[in-house]
């Protein structure tokens, strides 16, 4: 069924249909309205959970971990500030091997407090063992979130996921969303699976402490299901298209076959980016675009394979590593031998528009020195 | 009273020679039984009873943060409540760190949201787990190694947060105090906090060898001595009902307590007088 919704629905929606069994939650602009859909849906009794409207998001996180410990299927949402509140605990959920799932509304961080769009908070927690799927749209949302408890549950993988929607620019525009049936959902997500949980017929200790003999196994587990989620990833993009019809990959290909210029982006900048292709490609400049879905595992083979053929790369990030510039930009650059450059653009919600990345597809055809480093763009003037 | 004899908490763990914690935990899990999930903060209890991979629990046992055990025994309760596990017990254990300081706000969260669950504090009046730094619940006077005793200081300043009072606050069905030192008292105590539906919260002061100074065999003596002197009290709050669960006899002069301890031994008769008043005061009030 089409309805006209906005990223937020789009997530409370898929996640009302993958039916968790405990939701704590805490509300932050802009993600508040994912909560209060999930609250309403539960009020209404279409979402058979336990809601817990908890007091912060170190605690929603946290509950989060008690309730996927013990054995059932768990959702939560956060954005910018409550995430980094979750800093600690995403590391814990991760090395604990909870299957959580959370909606992140990207936003930026504070000083100075802004409540608007970059993608600092989801990028400052790479190194935690959490996935990150970054949607362009409802949509993907949507769809993102149903695939998120799959891949996250499978039993090779046990890692939880991060589905980040640009905030604002997702979270609070409505598009037209393809909502599935209750019954495609649930010939595509089995019911969860639970290896290692509470139970007092079956007593286990989890979350233990451990000396330097074991520590670092379990590190090396976590970064073996990472690198292994890729083909989990890529088996459940092909059960999903069988259920529902929508093709996903790690990564999306827009025209790069024969580019000479290509454009990596993450999340909704890449609707703008698809627009100004379209576009030059009209004049006959042969650009593309390679947009990356699954940000961790970072898709690397999948970048390189379709980007190697193009004379230069643009990289462009929504976020900043004060010193060494955009955070994609130089893990792209430390994993491929490419020729590219980066650009720091959107933060703070600072608008892009088509002529900004019409600039970055010409300073990328004609480098300098100077556009080899670290380019900001959109940024004032200083008078 | 009947204990039952069933442990399960199982020996061998990595406590010190006369640990007044797991004295506690062991007593409330006996009471507890089986069919029960415990949560752990981080601190010497999680520490001490889980070096991977062993572990002293015989009961399920989940340890996530220093500061969150309310909050992960909210999503355990809810959870179980969700798998119709309606008649499986939920405990959290935190450290006095655990929980005036840095737990307090997930406490608060938990207790509030009226969560079908038990919290024990079991407060040995410092950060003993780091190597015995002050806390809010460090008692006035006591030398720790972030409120030292010196030329200029006496120790702490500052007198105890009173955490079972701030519960109390939270108007939830049940809070107590107990001491290990009188096992039945605490233990019905644990008993009634498990048939009552919703928060139940019980503080429990465990005498700690390593920080407080004094000989391992003395800490049910140590415990006694702080509730034969007014130190510490014993009483429950029942639906907002305050009652004294036990009253010494013929109180006993406060100095005999501090003097038993290496962390008041520095204190001058001035700061002696100072706590005894204070005591006398708390005790008058109540009539102890």
């Amino acid at each position: 069924m089409i309805k006209v919704i906005s990223a937020n629905r789009a997530i409370a929606e898929a996640v009302k249909m993958c039916k968790p069994e405990v939701v704590p939650v805490f509300p932050i602009t802009p993600q508040t309205t994912i909560s209060e859909y999930l609250a309403q849906f539960v009020a209404d009794g279409d979402l058979r959970a336990e809601y817990i409207m908890v007091e912060s998001e170190h605690s929603s996180i946290s509950a989060a971990v008690g309730a996927s410990g013990t054995g059932v299927r768990t959702f939560t949402a956060t954005s910018s500030q409550g995430l980094a509140l979750m800093h600690e605990i995403l590391f814990v959920a991760a090395g604990m091997r909870t299957p959580i799932v959370m909606g992140n509304a990207n936003r930026a961080l504070s000083a100075p407090l802004s409540i608007w769009n970059d993608q600092q908070d989801s990028i400052s927690e790479r190194d935690t063992g959490w996935m990150q799927f970054f949607a362009e749209n409802a949509q993907e949302a949507l769809d993102f979130v149903i695939q998120a408890y799959k891949i996250s549950e499978d039993h090779e993988v046990l890692l939880p996921s991060m589905v980040c929607v640009d905030g604002y620019i997702l979270t609070h525009t409505v598009e037209p969303v393809d909502i599935p049936s209750q019954e495609d959902v649930d010939k595509f997500l089995p019911p969860y699976e639970p290896i290692s949980y509470l139970d007092p017929k079956d007593p286990m200790s989890l979350g233990t402490f451990t000396d330097p003999d074991y520590y670092m196994e379990a590190r090396h587990d976590m970064e073996v299901a990472m690198e292994g989620a890729k083909d989990v990833i890529r088996r459940v993009n092909q059960e999903f298209e069988e259920v529902f019809g929508r093709k996903y990959n790690l990564v999306e290909k827009y025209k790069t076959e024969d580019a000479e210029i290509i454009l990596i982006a993450m999340g909704s900048i890449c609707g703008t980016i698809k627009t100004v292709i379209d576009r030059l490609r009209e004049k006959g400049e042969k650009v593309g675009l390679l947009k990356v879905i699954s940000y961790r595992p970072f898709p690397q083979e999948d970048i390189y394979e379709a980007v190697k053929g193009a004379r230069r790369i643009a990289v462009l990030d929504k976020n900043i590593s004060f010193g060494i510039g955009g955070v994609l930009f130089n893990e792209i650059k430390a994993k491929m031998d490419v020729d590219a450059s980066g650009f720091i653009l959107g933060l703070g919600g600072r608008e892009v528009s088509p002529d900004d990345i019409i600039s970055i597809v010409e300073k990328t055809k004609n480098p300098t020195t100077e556009t080899n480093q670290i380019n900001w763009i959109g940024l004032k003037e200083e008078e | 009273m009947d204990i039952p004899e069933k442990e399960f908490l199982a020996p061998g763990h990595r406590a010190c020679a006369g640990c007044g914690a797991t004295i506690g935990v062991r007593l409330a899990l006996k009471m507890l039984g089986e069919n029960t999930v415990a949560v752990s903060a981080t601190g010497c209890l999680e520490v001490i009873t889980t070096p991977y991979p062993e572990t002293s629990w015989k009961i399920p046992w989940i340890h996530v943060a220093f500061e969150n055990a309310g909050a992960v025994a909210s999503g355990v309760e809810r959870a179980l409540k969700a798998q119709g596990k309606d008649d499986v017990t939920v405990v959290a254990f935190a450290g006095d760190g655990g929980t005036a300081d840095i737990g307090l706000q997930s406490l608060s969260g938990a207790m509030e949201r009226g969560h079908n669950l038990i919290y024990i504090c079991y407060d040995n009046e410092a950060y003993m787990n780091t190597g015995v730094q002050r806390s809010g619940a460090t008692p006035y006077g006591a030398s720790t190694t972030t409120s030292p005793h010196g030329k200029e200081s006496f120790g702490e300043n500052k007198p105890k947060k009173n955490i079972p009072m701030i519960m109390a606050a939270h108007g939830v069905p049940y809070v107590a105090t107990a001491s290990i030192s009188y096992p039945e008292d605490f233990m019905k105590k644990v008993q009634k906090a498990k048939e009552i539906e919703g928060p139940a919260y019980i503080h429990l002061h465990q005498p700690c060898t390593t920080g407080w100074g004094y000989d391992p065999s003395k800490t049910i003596e140590l415990g006694r001595l702080a509730v034969e002197t007014g130190s510490w009290l014993l009483y429950e709050i029942e639906e907002g009902e305050f009652k004294i669960t036990y009253r010494p006899l013929e109180r006993k002069p406060v100095n005999v307590y501090l003097e038993a301890q290496k962390r008041f031994k520095h204190l001058a008769d001035k700061e002696k007088e100072k706590i005894q008043n204070y005591v006398d005061q708390v005790c008058a009030e109540l009539k102890i």
